[in-house]
């Protein structure tokens, strides 16, 4: 019940001596803004340790950092293209070892899907492929010829640069099961197809794996 | 998870796994537990970089998946394992002074990769070795796999979880993902390898089988022809016992400030006779008696009986309550209060950060404050024996920062506040994770300075990093002391100096974050110990 309705002096429902000031007495000014971004500190941080402990673990924290970068667990960002490509940024790309994943302890939605391509014809020219045995080079040109009058000229030229590729790629692992290289195939097939979304570095690739592609690609569009 | 431990995951994992695998690891952070689909919705990225990265950060125990109902598998991060990261030069550096330098390397190595065979993780150690050793001499794998079962029977390295074994009789189809199961037992059972090699040495002349220098690769090492013995058996590092370590650690540097030498020497036996029948999350160890320890003394310590009851009874006398006496048979059980010790440290901490933010006044007065539970403002500017002005303007400033909170203690029901006692206390816990919180804000602060200050400093690090390699490159062929002297004046004087005033801000910062991760230490341990309790 307001009794004094704004008549005589505000009274205090509590002894103010507690609180710590006197009536009347200066009160510092509202504060109208956030504190400082950067406060001004009375006392100044004791210095750090500096014993051989301390040393060592420093040492090792940035020599951590340093090879955590080159680890293949460390997954670059893509760049973009640049205007000027730099003939140095060839040999200055790092080499990380590859590493494939147990796939036994990952869920199985974690593996790279063995169908990617989405062109049937490409599909029938890997079934043909998986059949020819990898070290008959002729079967395999004879093959291509085939699919080169079936499909138009870039789609052939797609598959012939698989076809070299997994002719490549076959020399250098030809001892290897029949499964291994069946997927070894398919994964060589992710590795040329940049429009769908197979993993493609968990291999790697040759230095001058893109330039021998290349050339047959201009001889497939005659 | 509050915004700075988000924040600072964040860093962490960008640091250390590049920027897709941030981008994941904090979406998953922020919303927990979702299937894979969801994950490449929200963040916008696409699905393989999604599986990508969620294969790197399973790898490294940051993220675990779960099946759920209908085939759904969910994968949810583990935001205290991610913090971990910051720690991984201590555990290293602890496992040198243990293990020397053979145990330095394999944690390491299991570090690095998350998971690894024994075999693969002997082979790179081994093999890390020779390249340092003189020339001629190379690393026998079998110590290091000496010092691999030393440190799984310490407990340090422990098994993973292992995919069960499907018997052929399973009808269905195969789950959408393993249930990875462990048995306590097998956890540090080392698998009986016959591992006989030698560490290469990696000469430049047979780098690579083809002979050209990086270029063609083989695709397959040797190494996959082969079959591996332990294929499947993953071994981690056991951070929980490290972290055990940690405390122990903590607790018997803090009785040899407080007392002398002798006793933190009784007390770290106590420790390591408690290492084994003791879950580290106990409030205190179990109890052991005096005869006991006496047996169990180094061998260097020759005490007499008498001294060690004289020192296990200052011991447990010690208002520190570190130790206790809970029995007199045996010669008298004592016990080590774990929980009290942690909450000892944890308070010593908060007095010294109040001491050093607000001066040795406030000091006192929060140190009063602790010990009397709770005192009136009249109360305070008496036994701390300072000018009521001084100590109300203290008060508050700690009030206002959370060191200190009120308690309101009403008279009468109406809670009227001139019926009201106000009395100032310290809530141990509550400060304990105020303080926490403010660490990890420092050590994110600390790593957006540093890697600020790189990035200014970029095209100058580049350019010496180029100019170092010239000139190791030079001296292999043989070059005139001239000519490198002419390579090396490419960088100006002061340019040297804005290197050396870079190098040593970077090594400022990355030591203060190695010094601030120390007392999350402190005062994460103290709250789990709380929590347990509780």
């Amino acid at each position: 019940m307001a009794r004094n309705n704004g008549r005589g002096r505000a009274a205090y429902t509590f002894n103010i001596e507690t609180i710590g000031f006197s009536r009347g007495e200066k009160l510092p000014d509202v504060v109208l803004k956030p504190p400082p971004l950067f406060p001004v500190t009375d006392y100044k941080p004791v210095p750090l340790k500096t014993r051989e402990r301390e040393d060592y673990m420093l040492a090792l924290k940035q020599e951590l950092r340093e090879t955590m970068k080159r680890m293949p667990s460390f997954i670059e960002t893509p760049e973009g293209k640049l205007d000027i490509e730099r003939y140095s940024k060839r040999y200055m790309k790092v080499y990380k070892e590859e590493w494939i994943p147990d796939w036994r302890r990952l869920p199985r939605e974690m593996k790279p899907r063995k169908k990617c391509k989405k062109d049937p014809k490409s599909k029938k020219a890997k079934d043909t492929v998986k059949g020819t045995s990898l070290a008959n080079t002729a079967d395999m040109l004879k093959k291509t010829e085939e699919l080169e009058k079936r499909g138009d000229g870039e789609k052939s030229g797609e598959e012939n640069e698989e076809k070299e590729g997994s002719k490549e790629k076959s020399e250098e692992g030809d001892d290897d099961g029949d499964d291994d290289a069946a997927e070894q195939e398919e994964y060589d097939d992710g590795k040329q197809e940049e429009e769908n979304d197979c993993i493609n570095s968990y291999f790697e690739d040759g230095d001058d794996f893109g330039a021998g592609s290349d050339d047959n690609m201009d001889k497939a569009t005659y | 998870m509050t915004q700075a431990e988000i924040k600072l995951c964040s860093l962490l994992l960008q640091e250390h796994f590049g920027e897709i695998v941030e981008k994941i690891g904090v979406h998953l952070i922020r919303t927990g537990s979702q299937p894979l689909r969801v994950i490449a919705h929200d963040t916008g990225t696409s699905l393989d970089q999604v599986k990508k990265a969620l294969c790197v950060l399973i790898q490294h125990n940051l993220v675990i998946y779960q099946v759920h109902k209908r085939g759904v598998v969910e994968y949810e991060a583990q935001c205290s394992r991610v913090l971990r990261m910051l720690r991984y030069p201590r555990y290293i550096y602890t496992t040198k002074t243990l293990y020397s330098d053979t145990g330095e390397l394999i944690v390491e190595e299991l570090l690095l990769n998350g998971k690894m065979t024994m075999s693969a993780v002997v082979k790179k150690v081994a093999d890390r070795l020779t390249e340092t050793m003189e020339d001629g001499k190379t690393m026998d794998y079998a110590e290091v796999s000496n010092t691999f079962v030393r440190l799984a029977d310490t407990h340090f390295v422990q098994r993973c979880p292992l995919v069960p074994a499907t018997e052929n009789s399973d009808p269905g189809p195969p789950p959408p993902a393993p249930t990875l199961v462990i048995n306590e037992k097998d956890m540090y059972l080392v698998p009986k390898l016959n591992l006989i090699g030698k560490g290469k040495r990696r000469r430049s002349s047979d780098e690579d089988a083809a002979g050209e220098p990086k270029a063609k690769r083989p695709k397959h090492t040797t190494d996959n022809k082969e079959p591996i013995p332990d294929d499947g058996i993953y071994w981690q590092v056991n951070l929980d016992r490290f972290h055990q370590h940690f405390r122990d650690q903590a607790i018997v540097s803090a009785v040899a400030n407080r007392m002398d030498q002798t006793s933190s020497e009784i007390v770290r036996t106590m420790l390591r006779m408690s290492e084994i029948t003791t879950p580290s999350s106990a409030p205190f160890t179990q109890p052991l008696s005096s005869n006991e320890i006496f047996r169990s003394l180094p061998v260097g310590y020759n005490i007499s009986k008498q001294v060690l009851d004289q020192y296990l009874t200052l011991l447990a006398d010690d208002p520190l309550e570190f130790v206790g006496k809970s029995g007199d048979s045996g010669g008298g059980m004592y016990v080590i209060n774990l929980h009290k010790a942690l909450t000892s440290l944890a308070t010593a901490t908060l007095e010294s950060v109040v001491q050093e933010r607000f001066g040795s006044r406030c000091a006192r007065i929060f140190r009063l404050v602790l010990q009397k539970k709770h005192l009136e403002q009249k109360q305070v500017e008496d036994f701390a024996m300072i000018p009521a002005k001084e100590a109300k303007d203290m008060l508050y400033k700690m009030l206002s920062e959370n060191f200190v909170s009120l308690q309101e203690i009403p008279k009468t029901p109406d809670h009227a506040p001139s019926r009201t006692f106000y009395l100032y206390t310290v809530n141990v816990l509550s400060a304990a994770r105020m303080l926490l919180h403010r660490c990890y804000k420092s050590i994110a602060n600390l790593i957006e300075r540093r890697q600020f200050e790189t990035k200014e400093n970029k095209r100058l690090l580049e350019k010496s990093q180029r100019v170092e390699a010239i000139i190791a490159s030079m001296q292999a062929t043989g070059a005139e002391e001239a000519q490198l002297q002419e390579i090396e004046e490419m960088i100006t004087a002061p340019e040297r100096q804005q290197l050396e005033t870079l190098k040593r801000n970077v090594n400022k910062l990355d030591a203060s974050e190695i010094q601030v991760d120390e007392t999350i230490f402190l005062l994460e341990s103290y709250i789990e110990s709380t929590m347990k309790k509780q």
